[in-house]
């Protein structure tokens, strides 16, 4: 029974000994303890919380950077491609441009040499006329240096002239 | 009363918590193993020297142990500490008698076989209580009744022991918080802060809810102030060895401080819950009752639970040193080694667990008391 049955004096002993440890632990240890480790877990949740921001900035601007290059390439392809349309269409145009060019030319070139082969033309046929006046004239020259000859020519003229 | 919320308790945590604590012990087992032979030897020599004294006392050369004296007197409070063979610390003595406060020194009673005489009255020691002796040379109950005896007794000053102990250890540590300020824990920093946090984050928490600060103070000192206490009463040598825990002086006023402090912050609910309950009217006045006796029997249960687990630990421990008396022989002595080894081992678990189930269920109780709805 004497073992169930509280003594005062250690009642009281620890009675004042325990509000005693309370009160400086409460003061001198549990306080700066429970705040630095609650000030550490803050910093810790905050710094998770930067990294983890930072992350997503770092994953924007990586997209953002992706989506730079997709506009940058698609802008390079777009300036081939008109480039090639415009060198395309300059080559056609010079192309058209020099068929229609070279066809004036043709053109050009034959009536000059149209006009050409008329000129020759006229000018062989005046050259056979006068050719042919002055074979005949060298013929006749030829034919009439003897004057029975001439005789002749002037009997069978008139024998020409009779039969007409 | 829903208690749910303490069996969904994060067991893994406390698995892992046990886990170290099993760890701790394997790694310092030759170290306990060195130390159990000083307990063996301390307690043969504790054994001893009473088997003597019986004998001195008898002086009828019939040498007779009596286990339960012995056993009982070591659980007990004493006015001397204990050292070994005949030397004992002697502790100031204080009492309160109807004639005034005597204060002396418990070495003027040479183990209780000399009278102290004061200017007030003469003291007897009996039985390890102090008596007051009238003219006649008889024990005088009547003014013995009216004695308030306030010593620093044996658990008194091994309770002061673990007080500074414990003021070492936690200011050095908060000292060390304020010295590296947001920096991560190191040394006896990093053995406290997991269990400061356990306290916080598996007791507290959970049961209290998101009031919990204002009752962290005292809980964390519950719970170390307990601990502490307990690992000591297990050391065998002289500042431990007391049964502090294991006393029901102690244990009342750690559960009067909890019954104290949850009826103090027992907001509307609680109190209606135990005045208004709420059942059919014919129920009502043994409902009342029933849960005015719970207001007393919580922190009752809590004072006995502790006490007990204590006191049966250091008694089991003793009864196995004790087998070797019995017997009368040395052959005994390796079993009764091994056995309190084993004891021993389980003692500083038990030390363990009971701090945490009496912070426990003093944060359930406040919890249940300053709960908001229902």
């Amino acid at each position: 029974m004497e073992l169930v049955t509280p003594s005062i004096g250690l009642v009281f002993w620890t009675g004042i000994a325990f509000i005693c440890l309370l009160i400086l632990l409460k003061k001198f240890a549990w306080k700066p303890i429970l705040t630095a480790i609650h000030e550490r877990e803050q910093s810790i949740d905050e710094a998770l919380n930067k990294a983890e921001l930072a992350k997503n900035e770092m994953a924007r601007l990586t997209t953002q950077n992706e989506e730079l290059m997709k506009e940058a390439r698609a802008e390079r392809d777009h300036i081939l491609k008109e480039a090639k349309a415009l060198k395309d269409s300059i080559v056609h145009e010079a192309k058209t441009q020099a068929h229609t060019e070279g066809a004036k030319l043709i053109e050009k070139a034959k009536i000059e040499i149209e006009n050409q082969k008329k000129a020759a033309l006229a000018e062989l046929k005046s050259q056979v006329s006068s050719l042919s006046l002055e074979i005949a004239e060298r013929v006749l020259r030829s034919q009439l240096e003897d004057k029975a000859k001439q005789q002749d020519l002037v009997a069978n003229l008139l024998k020409d002239v009779e039969l007409n | 009363m829903d208690c749910s919320h303490v069996f969904k308790f994060k067991v893994n945590r406390l698995i892992v918590v046990f886990a170290l604590f099993l760890a701790f012990f394997s790694v310092a087992s030759p170290a306990f193993s060195q130390v159990d032979s000083v307990v063996v030897a301390q307690d043969t020599a504790v054994v001893a020297a009473h088997a003597e004294g019986e004998s001195h006392g008898a002086k009828h050369g019939a040498e007779k142990f009596e286990p339960t004296k012995v056993i009982m007197e070591h659980i007990a409070d004493s006015h001397m500490w204990h050292l070994w063979g005949h030397t004992s610390l002697p502790l100031p003595v204080i009492v309160y008698t109807p004639a005034g406060l005597d204060v002396f020194s418990s070495g003027n009673f040479h183990h209780g076989e000399h009278d102290y005489t004061s200017a007030k009255n003469t003291y007897r020691l009996v039985e390890d209580k102090v008596k007051i002796v009238g003219a006649d040379g008889q024990i005088d109950e009547a003014a013995s009744a009216k004695l308030l005896d306030f010593s620093i007794t044996k658990n008194v000053a091994a309770m002061f022991v673990a007080i500074a102990l414990i003021l070492i250890v936690f200011l050095s540590v908060a000292g060390s918080y304020k010295k590296r300020a947001g920096k991560g824990p190191r040394g006896l920093q990093s053995f406290i802060e997991p269990i400061i946090i356990f306290v916080r984050d598996d007791i507290a928490k959970p049961n209290i809810g998101h009031n919990y600060a204002k009752f962290m103070p005292y809980l964390l000192t519950v719970f170390f102030f307990i601990w502490f206490n307990n690992v000591l009463g297990l050391v065998p040598i002289f500042p431990g060895g007391a049964n502090v825990t294991g006393n029901i002086s102690l244990t009342f006023v750690l559960s009067f401080f909890t019954m104290i402090i949850v009826n103090i912050n027992g907001n509307k609910n609680y109190w209606k819950h135990i005045f208004l309950p709420n059942v059919p009217f014919w129920l009502w006045p043994l409902m009342v009752i029933v849960e005015v006796i719970g207001v007393v029997s919580k922190p009752f249960a809590l004072m006995i639970r502790l006490f007990a687990n204590i006191t049966a630990g250091h008694i089991i421990v003793l009864s196995l040193i004790s087998l070797i008396f019995i017997f009368e022989t040395v052959a005994m002595a390796p079993v009764s080694i091994a056995f309190v080894l084993f004891m021993d081992v389980l003692e500083l678990l038990v030390a363990f667990l009971q701090a945490f189930i009496f912070t426990l269920l003093t944060a359930l109780f406040i919890g249940m008391a300053v709960e908001e709805h229902h």
